[in-house]
Order: structure tokens, then C-alpha cells, then sequence
């Protein structure tokens, strides 16, 4: 059967982590490059990359730190954060990512979601949403979740299907940075919704919360998480053990 | 020196970059002189089947590669590229493959149970079915990265390992000098690179 993915994702700003704390044989902390193998070496399924630079330079730096981890970590790559035209995923698919995950350029453009579709294919294109519960509704946020666009999320989420989004990222932005577990009832929503992989993200605390994850919605796909993994509150090995001992298949 | 087999279907980096990885000697090519000067050859490939056998019969290599795997040269076929083996493939029509190997690609809707998500993305476990050069560095269960919608069938004779997803699935064949994965070794991780090291690694090693 194939595994539940455990998925730590790296923000980038001008070419350094943005969170990032010591472990134990790494030399340096922000340096995306030796992160991703720190983390490929102990157990993640596929890392995330997002770009959070605004500027020409700081893209630039993101790029070729991308060629160098696609050229030393052999798990999936997937990449987001500033990519609004298709020019935008030729870029970094060409730097070694596999999958590209968009956010408010397909608000700007939902065209997009489909030119990519038809380009690289469904399995290629990330939607990465970020939701928060608005009057009683669930709303997508844009830019970085500081924008209610005043969509409805899941009726945005099956647009994007529609058009060829291969896998959905739910980040919750109500649960964000709380550590007290993921949003089931905002993933339920979405699970019953679509039939693509959905990808969990915000609020993972503890190892409690992604048991409580694969347990309370066996359709979720994977689960991501930053903080707890960048500051070693979570150990990804120690995690995939417990996961496995509550029977949720991982890949150990 | 391996040569990759560049037919104009997907990005070769991370395939480059994974043997680069394990110490061969490696040129992504699509010279014929190139392809018969290597001592093996990988047949990457993604996309749409119909697209990857025209691209290959179009760049005159199809020819080539018959001849030289029919010659005993080692080959290793990569997700399309494994499909690209068989004889034909199923998908969106019906389209002829190389015929190196007796099987077909048929799709995996209405074989696999209705609420499994199709394409088959993800780390699935090795079931093995015969033992063979590939996996002489890997252990049954272990897992290795998926992508795919459509699988190969009645491909018993060189059948080597099967990924369970609703059915077993093929996920490996080997008939001597032929060989192929359908999930992608140069993205599986430690596992994927010890599958590139038994198939690049001398024969008497």
C-alpha cells in the first residue's frame, strides 16, 4: 500500500532558512542545501521549498540553490512561492523540482493552473491554499494569508481540480502557528470535496497530532510541518516509529 | 559510459545528477554514435506514450537501441521508458512499443478499487518475484517513488517485483540484458541509487 508522507517545509529568504535550530551533525542551520539533506538522510518523503524572496538577486540565489540540492537529494522536490506564469515552472522544473506548487498567482490568473496542467501534466501542479474561516465559511487568503480574496475555499479547490491541480496543500491558517493539531474539519471538508492528494498542513504540535491526522481522515495524503521539524521538537524518525506502531503505514 | 537516451520527453537533470551521484560515467545523448559507443543505456521518459514512441521512431534512435539491446546491450527503461519495452500500450488509443519485452500497458482505472486515487503517486513497497541483477542491494519492502497512471500486463516471463495498490502492480521486470522500473529510482531515495548501482556496476562485480 502506499505510505502517508511526512513533508518538512523550507522557507527561503536570500538564500538562507528562514526557522531553523541546531541538530546534531548539522554545521549549518539556514543553509537550505545541508538542511535538505539532513532531512533526506533522516527519513522525509519530499521536501518543500518555498521562496520568499521578493527580489531579482534573492531568486536568483533560490535557483541555484535549488540545482544544488536536486543535484545531491534524490526524494521529490516540490516548489512554490512566486510563481505566476507558466516561464515560472519551466524555471525551476528545469532546477530539478518535480512537482510546482502555486498559491496567489493561480488567484491572479486561475488560467494558469490549467497551462501548466496541459504542459507538465496533472501530477505536476501543486495547489497550495490558504484558508481561514470567515462568517461561518471557509475563505481563501492571498498573499501569504494576509488577503481574503472573499472566495469560498472549496468551491475553489474544485475549480482548480477541474483545471488540472494534481494535489492540494490545506494550509490552515486558523490552526497555523497554534500547535494544537491540524484542521480535521476544514481537511474533512476538503477530502469529501476532491478525489486528489491533500496535503495537511498548520498547527502540527506533536507526534499526538499526526496520528490524530491519519487516523481521523484516512484520505489525507501527507502531512507537513516547518517549525516543529526545524527546531527539533519533532524528530521525523522518532515520528514515522509511532505513526507505524498505531498501524498508518509509513516509509521506514 | 551510460548513456541517456534524450528523445525530447522530460527533464533528464535528476537522472544526470543521481548517477553522477553513484560515480558512472555519464552522457545524456542523443547521438546514435554515442548510443553504440556505451556500454549501457537508460531509457528515461515521461508523459504521454502516443508523444514518447513517435519522438523516439522521429529521432531515427528507435532503430538504433533495437539493435544494440538485441546485440546484448544491458538497458535500463524508466517509468515511460520501461513501458517503452513492451510490445504495446493501451493508452488513449493503441500504440506500439519496442517489443523487447512480451507484455502490454493497459490503464490502472477499473483494475485498481474505485476510491483509490489515480495517478499512483507516492512511496510504495517492493514485492519481489524473482530475484535478479537490479535488486541484488535491495530488500523486499523496501519503498520507492511512483508516478503513474497506467501499468505494465501480461509481462510474466520478466516480471521481477510488484507494488500492491488495490492490485499488484508491476513495479520491476528483467529478462537478461533488459530492464526496466516503472517508479522513478533517481527519486527514491538511498534505494534508488542502489538500484542505479547494480545496473551501472560491471558485469563481473
Amino acid at each position: 500500500m502506499i505510505t502517508k508522507r511526512i513533508i518538512p517545509c523550507l522557507d527561503v529568504r536570500n538564500g538562507r532558512v528562514v526557522k531553523g535550530t541546531n541538530f546534531e551533525g548539522l554545521t549549518d542551520v539556514s543553509s537550505p542545501v545541508e538542511l535538505a539533506k539532513f532531512y533526506s538522510e533522516n527519513g522525509a518523503d519530499e521536501l518543500v521549498f518555498y521562496d520568499i524572496t521578493a527580489s531579482f538577486e534573492g531568486r536568483q540565489l533560490f535557483t541555484d540553490i535549488l540545482l544544488e540540492v536536486a543535484s545531491t537529494i534524490f526524494i521529490p522536490l516540490t516548489v512554490g512561492g512566486g510563481i505566476n506564469t507558466v516561464e515560472d515552472f519551466d524555471r525551476v522544473l528545469k532546477c530539478g523540482a518535480d512537482k510546482v506548487s502555486v498559491n496567489s498567482g493561480a488567484i491572479r490568473n486561475p488560467d494558469l493552473v490549467r497551462e501548466a496542467a496541459r504542459k507538465y501534466g496533472d501530477q505536476c501542479v501543486v495547489l497550495s491554499a490558504d484558508i481561514k474561516r470567515v462568517d461561518g465559511q471557509f475563505r481563501v487568503f492571498a498573499k501569504g494569508g494576509r488577503e481574503d480574496t472573499g472566495m469560498e475555499a472549496i468551491s475553489w479547490i474544485k475549480r482548480c481540480v477541474d483545471m488540472g491541480a494534481g494535489e492540494i496543500v490545506v494550509n490552515s491558517i486558523d490552526t497555523d502557528g497554534v500547535k494544537k493539531g491540524f484542521d480535521l474539519e476544514m481537511l474533512q471538508a476538503v477530502t469529501d470535496a476532491v478525489s486528489v492528494p491533500v496535503i495537511a498542513s498548520g498547527g502540527a504540535g506533536c507526534v499526538q497530532d499526526f496520528i490524530d491526522l491519519f487516523h481521523s481522515n484516512p484520505k489525507v495524503d501527507a502531512g507537513l510541518a516547518a517549525s516543529v521539524f526545524h527546531f527539533g521538537e519533532i524528530r521525523i524518525p522518532d515520528l514515522k516509529k509511532e505513526l507505524k506502531k498505531e498501524n498508518i503505514i509509513v516509509r521506514v | 559510459m551510460i548513456a541517456i537516451i534524450d528523445y525530447g520527453v522530460g527533464n533528464l537533470f535528476s537522472l544526470k545528477s543521481s548517477l553522477k551521484m553513484i560515480g558512472a560515467e555519464v552522457e545524456v545523448t542523443s547521438d546514435p554514435a554515442v548510443i553504440r559507443k556505451a556500454e549501457k543505456l537508460l531509457l528515461p521518459g515521461v508523459g504521454a506514450f502516443e508523444d514518447a514512441a513517435r519522438k523516439l521512431s522521429e529521432s531515427g534512435l528507435r532503430e538504433v537501441i533495437l539493435e544494440e539491446v538485441k546485440a546484448g546491450k544491458p538497458i535500463l527503461g524508466i517509468c515511460l521508458g520501461m513501458q517503452m519495452l513492451f510490445e504495446k500500450s493501451f493508452e488513449y488509443g493503441e500504440h506500439q512499443g519496442l517489443g523487447l519485452l512480451k507484455g502490454s500497458v493497459v490503464p490502472m482505472e477499473g483494475v485498481i478499487p474505485a476510491e483509490l486515487k489515480i495517478p499512483h503517486i507516492g512511496w510504495n513497497a517492493l514485492h519481489f518475484v524473482k530475484q535478479g541483477r537490479l535488486f541484488r542491494y535491495v530488500k523486499e519492502n523496501e519503498c520507492v517513488y511512483f508516478v503513474h497512471s497506467f501499468y505494465a500486463t501480461g509481462c510474466e516471463e520478466s516480471l521481477l517485483a510488484t507494488a500492491e495498490y488495490g492490485a499488484e502492480l508491476t513495479a520491476a521486470v528483467e529478462k537478461g540484458n533488459i530492464m526496466g522500473c516503472q517508479f522513478h529510482p533517481e527519486k527514491s531515495g538511498d534505494v534508488g541509487l542502489r538500484i542505479l548501482k547494480a545496473f551501472c556496476e560491471k558485469e563481473d562485480a
